[in-house]
């Protein structure tokens, strides 16, 4: 959500039942400011909250030109002072995949996890039961970025791509019709595109380079995964992704 | 009326083969080569009746039979026929068209009912022959024939009505009765191939394609009037691309950039539905409703209890929160409910729940309840009977079919309403302003299959719900038993608000099942927010713990009941092998969270402040690590639960569906039913040998002995 319509947003997304307090609400609107000012983002988005056991975490994305390129991801726990995480990179996922269970709510909590290593003692091998430790922010890095890859979404038309490359967003882009809301067809995954270049010939031709430059939500696996289960009063449709419930897309 | 021309066949024949010629003149437009007739075009304008008449001939699209189609035709192709009348005048090869149904009028003017009839069953062939026999047929009649034309034509308008389309020209109305006088005089000679033909080929052009809803007579009607509209220079040559534009039209409405679209029909009927909710009841006006309703009601004061749920983060907003207040006024009014309370919202696929739970009065819902009961019993009882005279029967035969050992477990008795996990009564609606629909009371079988399936809702309560292991009931089915596992886990009230009621006799009997009812403690005085935070101890459960049973009083599946005692003596003697089961018991009533079992070393239970910056008005906020979704909130005297998410269980593990049994063994394998192969020859000769062997020994032992005992006899 852009830190400019958050409000709007926020209750646009209400109908899953979760929201923010009044308090979180007005925090954020401040803090989000100043972070745009601090680092110098072309936008910040609050991407959302994860909940822990002792305390939740805020998460925030910033975005500079080019829409398609990695964004920063800082976290708060009260809404008001933001840490900037850092990128997400395969060990991190691989590292993280063990680890279960919610949250704690502490960045610096870690997770043991034991592992049987093999361990090369001179001659023998054997092996070892290692305990691994993982810091909770490296799990919150790989699970923020997990999200992101599997079901951040956007409208076909809102971003366009240049010859020269890079993404911008389109000023001339009005919203779906409503029909043309009710379709996959017109979604997109929000992340560099893996299945376009499966495509035939043929499928390719009817396509718009300057438009279709990203996986569209049609061909996911399981059909039905995302659906829209509501239809506002104002007309906007909310889409959930089923593969990641809590994710909510208006 | 009546006049029946001398000559039926000539005539039928260029009627129909005019006729013929407007059903097909589009497509044989330009493969006509006719030769010109001076005096059909000085006749062609002589007739606007004629003309509009045979126009509404081919308009009529759903149906080839019947007289009124000859005589109507649409606007449209009445534009058609006349644009094409200066343009046939140079010379074209179309000529034929003003040819055709100029013909055709003064034709239709000679003719009667029956003659029309089977003109509509010709054939298409010799189209040319007709046209000229036509042409020669009977011009002089022209005048006559038009005002017979003029009355002939209003009988035969509703003829024998074959299709749906009816017309909607007034003048074209009259009573059947006429039309019985008139079928009576006329004689229907058999329909001729030729006319048979064309109506068969004009069914075929009306066909819709199976893509669309286009039919090919429509498609080639759009492209002539299309062509003749633009009037393109060279139009054989564009043809084509002409087809593919009218084509495309066809499917892509154009879109005006410059005004908006017609607006979105869906959002205008929600609006409608929900307009229906902001009415004021009908009953009573004025002055004596405002009394009314500022009495105690049912419905609970929703806004206050989503301003506080908004403390905690956590709810709906908050003009959708008074929409749910106002559909739960609505269901108050329309049913008898002593109390009610928004449980929740349970979120779908397609659609979502919203969920009331209600208490009815006193005697209310036990009408419905007993005819549910009746129609089971009913049932029952006619099962009942059909097996004991299959047993008579299977006695009696002489094969008799083994009967199978499985014994379908017991089914163990639902609660009564009112009590355990029927205490109250769910309604659900999938937005505010639809209709409540009200959801049945929940079976334990039910409740076990639940804990073992993870399905999403998707917002239909009639959809089934497949699964393995397979869940008796529909969605209806799996949403209460949801809603009751979620109730049974998750409702809690701070302690001391609720006490148990001072019956002490209880105790004794129950056997120590403990007590299922509580009531409000009066002199409660409410807890501090930050002891609410501290200490799981000072909440509690206030509704009853669900035993994997299903019920929340233990019930012996075993004990038999009256109605088995009547039937299964048999099954008593099967049964003497009894297991003893034992008695399955939960945590009591009013059981401090601080006793709620711990997942994988997390709390079940996560306590807040609503707001860290101003504790002193903050709300104490706990939510469930078990159901996500479910929060409850506690402020001074206040309290309140919700549910809002998916319906499902927290599990660290990803969901794994039970896999299906393993194969049952159809047979016991033993020597009589596997397949024991033959001995060989070598086998049964050194049997053979074995066996010669063994009396061989045998004899000469019997030859020894009888020479000892002869021995000893001589001895």
């Amino acid at each position: 959500m852009d830190a400019e319509s958050l409000l709007l947003a926020l209750e646009l997304a209400s109908g899953s039942g979760q929201g923010l307090s009044p308090d979180r609400r007005a925090s954020l609107l401040t803090s989000l400011m100043l972070v745009k000012r601090d680092y110098r983002f072309d936008r910040v988005l609050f991407w959302g909250r994860i909940l822990g056991l002792v305390a939740d975490y805020y998460i925030a994305q910033g975005v500079s030109e080019d829409q398609l390129a990695p964004r920063k991801t800082l976290y708060s726990l009260n809404c008001m002072e933001w840490s900037l995480l850092p990128p997400a990179t395969k060990e991190m996922e691989t590292q993280t995949s063990v680890v279960k269970g919610r949250f704690m709510g502490d960045p610096s909590h870690e997770y043991e996890h034991t592992e049987l290593q093999k361990v090369n003692e001179g001659e023998k091998v054997f092996e070892e039961e290692v305990v691994v430790q993982i810091k909770e922010e490296t799990r919150l890095v790989s699970v923020i970025d997990q999200i992101d890859k599997a079901v951040a979404v956007i409208p076909r038309g809102a971003l366009f791509k240049t010859p020269f490359g890079p993404i911008n967003v389109n000023r001339t882009f009005e919203g779906l019709s409503l029909s043309e809301a009710k379709k996959l067809s017109s979604y997109f995954h929000f992340r560099e595109p893996v299945e376009l270049k499966n495509k035939t010939l043929l499928e390719k031709a009817e396509l718009d380079p300057s438009l279709d430059f990203m996986d569209s939500l049609e061909h996911d696996i399981p059909k039905g995964c995302s659906d829209f289960p509501e239809v506002h009063p104002s007309g906007s449709i909310l889409e959930d992704n089923g593969q990641c419930s809590g994710n909510f897309s208006g | 009326m009546g006049d029946p021309p001398p000559d039926p066949e000539p005539p039928s024949q260029p009627t129909s083969s005019s006729r013929n010629s407007q059903v097909s003149e589009r497509r044989r437009s330009r493969e006509r080569t006719r030769p010109l007739v001076p005096e059909e075009l000085q006749q062609i304008p002589l007739d606007p009746q004629i003309l509009r008449g045979s126009q509404e001939v081919l308009s009529n699209q759903s149906n080839l039979r019947g007289w009124p189609q000859r005589a109507s035709l649409t606007p449209n192709e009445n534009l058609v026929f006349q644009a094409e009348d200066p343009y046939v005048n140079p010379g074209f090869s179309a000529e034929v068209q003003p040819q055709a149904y100029l013909s055709e009028g003064r034709l239709q003017a000679s003719h009667n009912a029956s003659l029309m009839l089977p003109q509509l069953q010709q054939g298409e062939g010799n189209l040319f022959q007709q046209l000229e026999s036509a042409y020669q047929g009977s011009p002089a009649d022209l005048p006559g024939q038009f005002t017979m034309y003029q009355r002939e034509d209003l009988p035969f308008s509703q003829g024998t009505q074959h299709g749906p389309y009816m017309r909607d020209d007034p003048t074209l109305q009259f009573s059947p009765s006429e039309l019985g006088f008139m079928s009576f005089n006329m004689e229907l000679p058999e329909p001729e191939p030729r006319e048979l033909a064309v109506q068969n080929a004009k069914a075929y052009l009306l066909q819709t394609s199976v893509n669309s809803d286009l039919s090919l007579y429509e498609h080639l009607a759009n492209l002539l009037t299309k062509i003749l509209n633009q009037r393109p220079e060279d139009p054989l040559f564009l043809l084509e691309s002409l087809n593919r534009t009218t084509q495309w039209e066809w499917f892509h409405p154009k879109l005006d950039t410059l005004r908006d679209d017609p607006e979105m029909q869906p959002t205008y009927e929600m609006a409608e539905r929900q307009k229906a909710l902001f009415g004021r009841s009908s009953s009573g006006e004025g002055e004596q409703e405002m009394e009314e309703e500022t009495a105690e009601t049912a419905v609970p004061n929703i806004m206050e209890k989503a301003f506080y749920f908004e403390q905690a983060g956590v709810g709906l907003s908050s003009d959708e929160s008074f929409r749910v207040f106002m559909a739960l006024k609505q269901l108050v009014e329309q049913q008898p409910i002593h109390t009610c309370r928004f449980w929740g919202k349970i979120l779908g696929l397609s659609r979502s729940y919203l969920v009331a739970e209600v208490e009815f009065r006193e005697g209310e819902e036990e009408a419905e309840e007993e005819e549910v009961e009746e129609m089971t019993e009913g049932g029952e009882g006619m099962e009942a009977h059909g097996e004991e005279e299959g047993d008579e029967d299977e006695d009696k035969a002489t094969d008799v079919i083994p009967k199978p050992t499985w014994k379908p477990p017991p089914v163990i008795p639902k609660e009564d309403s009112r009590t355990g996990t029927n205490r109250y009564l769910y309604f659900v609606c999938n937005e505010p302003g639809r209709p409540w629909m009200r959801l049945p009371h929940v079976t334990p079988i039910q409740i076990v299959q639940a804990r073992k399936i993870r399905k999403f809702f998707t917002g239909y309560l009639d959809a089934p719900v497949i699964s393995y292991p397979p869940f008796p009931g529909n969605e209806a089915n799996y949403l209460r038993a949801q809603i009751a596992r979620i109730s049974a886990a998750t409702h809690i009230s701070p302690l001391g608000f609720y006490q148990f009621g001072e019956e002490e006799g209880d105790e004794e009997e129950e056997g120590g099942a403990g007590r299922d009812s509580y009531e409000e403690n009066p002199d409660f005085e409410g807890i501090p927010v930050l002891e609410l935070v501290d200490s799981m101890a000072n909440w509690v459960h206030h509704t009853q713990h669900i035993l994997p049973q299903g019920r929340c009083t233990w019930v012996n599946p075993l004990q038999k009941t009256e109605e088995e005692e009547e039937l299964g003596e048999e099954e008593e003697k099967a049964d003497e092998g009894v297991e003893e089961v034992e008695q399955e018991v939960g945590p009591p009533l009013l059981t401090p969270l601080s006793e709620d079992a711990e997942i994988m070393h997390m709390a079940p239970w996560t306590a807040r402040l609503s707001c860290t910056l101003s504790p002193q008005y903050s709300v104490a906020v706990v939510r469930s690590n078990l159901w996500p979704g479910a929060y409850a909130y506690a402020s001074g005297k206040k309290f309140e639960n919700i549910y809002i998410g998916w319906g499902h269980k927290y599990s660290p593990e990803n969901f794994n569906p039970s896999l299906p049994a393993p194969i049952q063994h159809e047979y016991p394998s033993g020597p009589d039913t596997i397949e024991m192969s033959d001995p060989t020859v070598e086998e049964e000769q050194a049997l053979k040998a074995a066996q010669e062997q063994a009396l061989a020994a045998a004899e000469e032992e019997e030859e020894d002995e009888e020479e000892d005992e002869d021995e000893d006899q001589d001895d």
